[in-house]
């Protein structure tokens, strides 16, 4: 019977095989596009970093590193403006993400219990927000009157959460959880907080994670917060100064003093230094992904379906 | 005789909720005291720096001084949003504005279905794996770092223009013109968003239970048509959904990365309502204006969801409340 069927199966294969061998090559040709589409790009920022930055700007590097060196990385050393936005940046990242997390636990897990009176007016006031701000001005002037204005704190306060974050992980406290487990602690004794702390948070570990990594990915990404509410040099994130050095292409080298062609020398390694920055930037993040991929994919599916 | 004793019961029971809302309230503060706890600083959050900040909206109506504040400056009335009315480049701002997001818009409807089903054939699963990891990659890629590569591969001296150059083709002004700005900025975003949006769909497509595609195939039904009648028909509702809240923001396009691809040949359509605002009001300091249109945005947005979302309850059968 089952043999038969494979038969049949086959057959039809054969019988379209014209036009399905068709999608099939076409299909793999577009995915094979796509993908050097992808991996090029990336790539070459990669090897380019590492290149001389003539062959490089000649066009002769392709696929691999030519005239391999260093001087990139090195010039990142040299570079006081990013050393001391990387530094900026992680302080930023870390300190940003666990207020973020703080306030995110605190908001989704009251939110999340059935007896607790004012969730559904306290959800309704956080949601509104969603879709209705004051705006740019406003909003601006207000983390002006509090005093944030060019302090690190502007950096991690006016966005302490995002309600879409504690829509993902209360959907989790209370779909996640079997109620039966609640009971127990209950019956054991545990009050709020143990519970929240011993039962709830060890069993929604893994959504914890794909906040963590949508606030880190957001802190050191942000570059308008410094934009809007830093002044001081001394505070600016590595974005900041990536914008500096990528787009606007003013790059601060200690040129006084210098013969002329020393300054030429110095511009055409400060062409590289665009690749070795962009490397230096990206791939710490890009490396942390493959450990919580699998959480990630979950965490964009419950995203989709809660927002 | 039993209506009038439902009805007793039914007061009773109103009588009850009414005189004990206070003494709820109280019980609820003694017994979850640790969650009214916890929720205080987000609140707080919120007033601070949601709700206060929408007091602030009364701006638009005023002329604001520093030394009176956003309370004590004196009011005119529509005199900001007259001005922005009447201005020359009003019409422009907004055709630019709803141009750059239908743009966004249609690629970023398509694309991702687009990808989700083509990947769904391949056979390799290795390869799949491979593919989607790499889609998801620029996910990380901030936008700053993004318009720099713009730069450094489409940029007037960038990597294509320099191969196009070694074979006598005439090089292509990609960020220099304002012709190609949108297409630039939609593409690049697709780039960078496919991985991330096409998830869902890709989810969707792995549900699809495989003997329909068995008996597609038995029936004779070549691939064409089992993506036409399996697995776009299993996408639509999604699509359907996405689609119409996409709507709702149409007038809301991101400024951060328009800011950073503005330069002053491009101008002509990357000029945008959120751009504008930036420059009105941070740059220009002009408070007042740059909050009328930021609240003129905000309303028509507002209205374009509202719209959405009743026709998404109407034909789909979602809604956002």
């Amino acid at each position: 019977m089952r043999k038969e069927k494979n038969m049949v199966l086959r057959r039809r294969r054969i019988q379209d095989s014209r036009a399905d061998k068709a999608f099939y090559a076409v299909n793999g040709v577009v995915m094979v596009l796509l993908f050097v589409l992808y991996a090029w790009p990336l790539w070459f920022v990669l090897i380019a970093s590492v290149s001389d930055p003539n062959l490089v700007q000649a066009g002769e590097v392709l696929l691999w590193p030519k005239g391999f060196h260093l001087e990139g990385y090195k010039l990142i050393v040299e570079y006081k403006d990013i050393l001391r936005g990387y530094f900026n940046s992680v302080v930023y990242t870390v300190a940003g993400t666990a207020i973020n997390l703080v306030m995110t636990i605190f908001a989704a897990y009251p939110l999340s219990r059935k007896d607790f009176m004012p969730r559904k007016t306290l959800a309704a006031l956080f949601i509104f927000t969603m879709y209705f701000s004051g705006g740019l001005i406003p909003t601006f002037l207000q983390v002006k009157n509090l005093g944030l204005y060019n302090t690190p704190w502007a950096m991690m306060i006016p966005c302490a959460v995002s309600i879409y974050n504690v829509l993902i992980l209360r959907s989790f406290f209370m779909y996640g959880i079997p109620a039966s487990l609640e009971e127990a602690a209950v019956l054991d004794g545990a009050n709020t907080a143990q519970m929240l702390w011993h039962v709830m948070l060890p069993l929604v570990k893994p959504t914890l994670a794909v906040l963590v990594l949508y606030y880190a990915v957001g802190h050191w990404n942000d570059y308008f917060s410094a934009l809007i509410y830093l002044k001081d040099k001394e505070l600016m994130p590595l974005q900041t100064v990536l914008r500096d050095i990528l787009i606007v292409g003013k790059i601060d080298m200690q040129t006084g003093g210098m013969e002329m062609e020393a300054i030429i020398q110095k511009m055409k390694q400060a062409q590289t230094l665009k690749y070795s920055v962009i490397v230096v930037s990206t791939v710490p993040l890009m490396l942390v992904y493959p450990f919580i991929q699998k959480h990630f994919v979950k965490g964009i599916m419950v995203g989709a379906v809660k927002g | 005789m039993r209506k009038k004793e439902a009805k007793k019961k039914a007061g009773a029971v109103r009588d009850k909720r009414k005189d004990s809302f206070l003494q709820r309230l109280i019980k609820d503060l003694k017994t979850n005291h640790i969650l009214y706890l916890m929720i205080l600083p987000v609140l707080a959050y919120y007033v601070l720096f949601s709700y206060v900040p929408m007091t602030g909206i009364q701006l638009a109506f005023k002329n604001y001084r520093i030394k009176d504040g956003i309370w004590g400056s004196p009011w005119v009335g529509l005199a900001h949003f007259r001005r922005f009315f009447s201005s020359y480049n009003f019409s422009t701002l907004i055709w630019n504005t709803l141009a750059i997001s239908v743009y966004c818009l249609i690629i970023g409807a398509v694309i991702p279905v687009l990808f989700s089903v083509l990947i769904n054939y391949i056979r390799s699963s290795k390869w799949k794996k491979t593919l989607q990891m790499v889609t998801y990659l620029p996910y990380f890629i901030s936008t700053v770092v993004l318009v720099g590569m713009l730069g450094i591969f489409l940029g007037d001296s960038g990597i294509i223009n320099v191969f196009l150059e070694k074979l006598g083709l005439e090089s292509i002004p990609f960020l220099s013109s304002g012709k190609l700005f949108r297409g630039v900025y939609a593409w690049s975003g697709a780039w960078q968003s496919l991985g991330y949006s096409s998830v869902i769909y890709i989810a969707a497509l792995s549900g699809v239970d495989q003997q329909i595609h068995e008996a597609a195939i038995v029936d004779g039904a070549s691939i064409w048509r089992r993506i036409w009648h399996i697995d776009l028909m299993e996408l639509r509702p999604t699509m359907l959904v996405l689609l119409i809240m996409s709507l709702g923001s149409l007038i809301n396009v991101g400024y951060e990365k328009v800011l950073l691809m503005q330069n002053s040949l491009n101008t002509s359509t990357s000029e945008i309502l959120s751009t504008y605002i930036y420059k009105v009001g941070l740059i220009n300091s002009d408070y007042g204006f740059s909050t009328a249109v930021g609240l003129f945005n905000s309303l028509v947005s507002m209205v374009l969801l509202l719209v959405a979302n009743r026709v998404s309850k109407k034909l789909a059968g979602y809604s956002l409340w």
